[in-house]
């Protein structure tokens, strides 16, 4: 048990440590960029002079960008840790927050079916093709394929098949503009034929990487003593199966944990392709208006997101995986 | 495990289907019907989040004009106040305006409109500095209440021309309300607002906000009730995608510069104001502006010069498809009647220029601008390497386009000048800082009531000096007391013929001085589709200025919603597949009940799902075949 104990407190000590540079590297990047932010919220304001001036001055002020940096540093990670983001210069005056909240359920429609799914087509598909050499040969070309694909392009290559060219489904948005959101089927339908675009883009990429990660491992793990001794002990091929593919499960675990980033990369460009009104959508409006405290946002809840499901994965690791438990019940004893 | 995990997906989605369904109850409708909903497209750019009308720059297109109205419409294709919630207003002595309401005019809750509105609405601004028509308190004194549909506005200094402005421009607001709003800039008004105006907002969200029709407003008596039930104003991303919309008839009202529009027009049905070339009226003044305080740009024979090499014709041809037509030579809009009663012709022909790299050349010789080392650009009288900048912002396809065409003009006379496309904020820092060379801009060079108004946006007096932002038009910090003194005086002038004579001085100083190159009008871009709506305003039934932008609403956007009619009994149309540039291979199908998902749609909608079913199901397959 102090086993486990000390694990999580590495692990925790470790993400904290993370949590704390890439907040600190969320607030620095947006300063970097050069111009005005305050300037863009008064650009529209092409005939009043004299009311832009004033504002300029209220709005420094408002959002405490006249303050030295390293004050709006540490009001940063105050507000941060009391869970407020600030006010969104772009879409004044509405907090970040709540612009996030909406924009979130997008994100998580997306994400978790996508990765799931793919997790486990994508494995049987690599198990499969790592048996059957016949089924590898056709296979792995497109794996590579999709795996090397980047995503946003992956989007375009779908968005020009299926929207432009065959027009079976809309190039942009989460819904149609002239259905309101409510739970009918009507809405749910439309919905769904939204969402499946960007999903497939996230699903295909998503799908090569893991099937090509699992099928080596499985010629790998067919290789393997143990499989052999099996072999020679007569054991049908179903049940060498289930064990090594059992085995091979593991590393694909650890590597779901490191692909988690660029999935919610590639989750982002996704939907600037497809103008999906989620966390990566709001992320590009706050980067082109250059909006420090949407762009602050959108970065925590993504590493936020990102550090949440790795420790997760960490944790079901220990869990699955009676190795990790053991080393460090040993080293403890 | 797997059951759990369905579980947990599941729960996913209904959850956040809720979050987003809001307040929504099953009950209401989800489908808004076709031939009672009105599309609306081309002036909002971000989720709509602000309708506070004291703030009218950060408000979203409509908050004045649908929800909340002015005393007065403009209407630039006749050159007349209108008056909207006043009967009336007239100067009744040298400083004082009086108002008269109309009769009956009521809230949206009910409660009447009354003077009390009017001058509480004023008052605000005093009390509040930081809302759009703060500073009018500069030169207004006070707001009296004579009876309840009586006002009058009492100056310190009548600005009549500015006044003129404003009187279409400041949305009245209800006492009852605003008076326990007590930060008003910030105050995004989004909870049920209550205007006068004949639409009421409905929902919004991330990608369109949605009005329905005022039953009650107090407006039916005396111009009828609009036609569409819903406006429903959407953020279409793309001009390709605004293209397609309006021609499957999904967007029914477009005010988007759509590069394709003259090759599909005709195919379609699309109306647009002029049946041919250029299609659209002039808007606003694209302007080459040039950096006044930096050499050589500060010589008015360089800027000269470069106004003779520059070609506007190429401009309109190459970066707006002959959609737009060259400025004249003041810059002034003078198809429009407020500018032409005020344009100085004898100016134009003794100063004005048209383009002629010749006599570019012979100004840069004389001025001893030379090609000396012979790289094939001219160097400064000195040798010093002569090399200028012009920005745009990046992403701004048609701007971007102009900026390369007046390179490569410049170049022909042996002038280098490197486009520059920054992100929009930096453009903007750099124009308002006057750390630029040139940029091309149109912010406030757009039709008002008053030329004043355009005169002072691009001749600002009160420039800030370089380095410092300053938020008017002179980005180039052009400086002449000559004119700041006309400005002034054609704001404070009543007499109508002295002012033309003001006017036609600034005009020829403009000239002789040439401190920014009027390049080309752009378009009040505006194409309707026909499908659900018809008795669009054009060229040949010019009854209003087809406009839905911000602060347009006023200026004939609104009378576009009081004239246009369902379009009838719906006709099968056969769908016409002859050009190439327009990728839909779904049919047209408008009946009067088309929705976004009817039924052509809707086995796509199934397809999906069903395919996805199926490829979850592969492996499973597979499995079982071994």
């Amino acid at each position: 048990m102090s086993g486990i104990k000390r694990y999580l407190m590495r692990k925790s000590f470790i993400y904290a440590l993370t949590f704390v540079f890439a907040v600190t590297i969320d607030f620095i990047i947006p300063r970097l960029m050069p111009g005005d932010p305050i300037g863009v919220l008064l650009s529209r304001f092409a005939t009043l002079p004299d009311v832009a001036n004033y504002l300029h001055g209220y709005f420094m002020k408002a959002f405490g960008l006249n303050r030295p940096l390293w004050q709006q540093y540490l009001s940063f990670w105050n507000a941060v840790l009391h869970g407020d983001l600030g006010i969104s210069i772009y879409y004044y005056p509405k907090p970040v927050a709540q612009i996030l909240k909406e924009a979130l359920p997008y994100d998580l429609l997306l994400l978790l079916p996508s990765i799931i799914a793919s997790w486990i087509v994508g494995n049987w598909l690599g198990a499969y093709a790592g048996k059957s050499r016949r089924f590898d040969s056709y296979l792995m070309p497109v794996f590579y394929f999709l795996q090397a694909s980047p995503y946003f392009w992956f989007a375009i290559i779908l968005a020009y098949i299926f929207t432009v060219k065959l027009g079976i489904f809309p190039i942009s948005g989460a819904y149609s503009y002239g259905v309101i959101p409510s739970f009918s089927w009507e809405f749910i339908k439309d919905y769904l034929h939204h969402w499946i675009l960007p999903f497939l883009s996230l699903f295909f990429v998503q799908l090569g990487g893991w099937a090509i990660g699992m099928r080596n491992m499985i010629i790998y793990e067919v290789e393997a003593d143990y499989i052999r001794y099996m072999e020679s002990l007569g054991a049908s091929e179903r049940l060498l199966m289930k064990h090594a593919f059992k085995n091979a499960m593991l590393p694909q675990i650890t590597g779901l944990a490191l692909q988690l980033g660029l999935i919610v990369a590639g989750n982002v460009t996704v939907q600037v392709v497809f103008s999906y009104p989620g966390i990566g959508y709001i992320l590009m409006q706050g980067i082109m208006n250059q909006d420090y405290f949407l762009i602050q946002g959108c970065f925590l809840v993504i590493i936020l997101t990102v550090l949440i499901a790795n420790f997760t994965i960490d944790l079901l690791y220990a869990i699955i995986d009676p190795r990790i438990r053991h080393s460090y019940t040993e080293e403890g004893g | 495990m797997r059951k759990v995990l369905a579980a947990v997906l599941g729960a996913v989605f209904v959850l956040s289907i809720a979050g987003q369904a809001g307040l929504t109850s099953a009950a209401t409708q989800v489908q808004l019907p076709r031939d009672e909903t009105l599309y609306v497209g081309g002036g909002l750019w971000s989720q709509p989040n602000n309708f506070n009308p004291t703030v009218s720059w950060a408000a979203v297109t409509g908050t004045i004009g649908l929800i909340y109205e002015t005393l007065f419409l403009y209407d630039p294709l006749k050159d007349k106040l209108e008056p909207w919630l006043a009967e009336s207003g007239k100067w009744i002595n040298g400083n004082t305006y009086e108002v008269k309401l109309k009769e009956g005019l009521t809230w949206q809750d009910g409660k009447p409109l009354t003077a009390e509105d009017v001058k509480f609405t004023f008052d605000y601004a005093k009390e509040h500095s930081g809302l759009s028509y703060s500073p009018i308190w500069g030169w207004l004194k006070e707001v009296k209440v004579v009876d309840s549909k009586t006002v009058d506005f009492i100056f310190s200094e009548p600005h009549y021309e500015e006044w003129k402005y404003w009187l279409y421009n400041i949305a009245i607001i209800p006492e009852h309300i605003w008076k326990n709003i007590k930060d008003p800039v910030n105050y995004a008004n989004t909870k049920n607002p209550i205007g006068s105006g004949m639409y009421e907002l409905y929902k919004t969200d991330q990608m369109r906000f949605i009005l329905v029709r005022n039953d009650k407003w107090w407006g039916i008596k005396y111009y009828g009730k609009p036609a569409p039930k819903y406006i429903v104003y959407i953020i279409v991303y793309s001009n390709n995608l605004a293209l397609s919309m309006l021609v499957k008839g999904d967007l029914d009202w477009s005010n988007f510069f759509i590069p394709g529009i003259p090759d599909v027009k005709s195919h379609y049905g699309i109306v647009t104001w002029f049946k041919d070339k250029p299609y659209h009226l002039g808007i606003n003044t694209a302007f080459l502006f040039l950096n006044n305080q930096r050499g050589p740009l500060n010589n008015p024979e360089f800027r000269r010069a470069l106004a003779y090499a520059i070609n506007p014709n190429e401009i309109a041809q190459r970066a707006e498809q002959n959609q737009v037509t060259p400025a004249n030579p003041t810059g002034l809009l003078v198809q429009y009647p407020v500018f032409k009663k005020i344009y100085d012709k004898n100016a134009v022909e003794m100063y004005g220029f048209s383009y002629d790299p010749k006599k570019a050349d012979q100004i840069l010789d004389k001025l001893g601008f030379k090609d000396i080392n012979g790289d094939g650009y001219r160097e400064y009288p000195d040798g010093k390497p002569l090399k200028l900048t012009i920005e745009v912002p990046y992403g701004w396809t048609d701007w971007m386009e102009m900026a390369r065409v007046i390179s490569e003009n410049l170049q022909l006379v042996g002038i280098r000048v490197d486009p520059k496309f920054p992100d929009y904020s930096k453009y903007y820092e750099d124009i308002t800082k006057g750390t630029f060379d040139m940029a091309i801009n149109n912010f406030g060079s757009q039709v008002y009531a008053t030329p004043w108004e355009w005169f002072n946006w691009l001749l600002y007096p009160d420039v800030t000096p370089i380095g410092k932002a300053t938020y008017s038009g002179n980005w180039g910090r052009y400086k002449n007391d000559k004119v700041s003194e006309l400005l002034h005086n054609i704001n404070i002038e009543k007499d109508e013929n002295k002012k033309i004579q003001y006017y036609h001085e600034l005009q020829e100083i403009f000239l002789k001085d040439l401190p920014y190159i009027p390049l080309i009008y752009n378009g009040a871009w505006f194409e309707a589709s026909t499908q659900h709506w018809i008795n669009w305003p054009t060229a040949d039934n010019p009854y209003a200025l087809p406009i839905s932008w911000q602060n347009y609403w006023q200026m004939g956007g609104l009378k576009v919603l009081l004239h246009i009619k369902p379009a009838k009994a719906p006709t099968v149309q056969t769908s016409t597949t002859s050009s190439g540039s327009i990728t839909s291979s779904s049919t047209k199908t408008p009946t009067s009940t088309s929705t976004p998902t009817t039924t052509s749609k809707e086995n796509k909608g199934i397809c999906g799902p069903a395919g996805l079913l199926g490829l979850a199901l592969l492996p499973l397959l597979l499995r079982r075949r071994k």
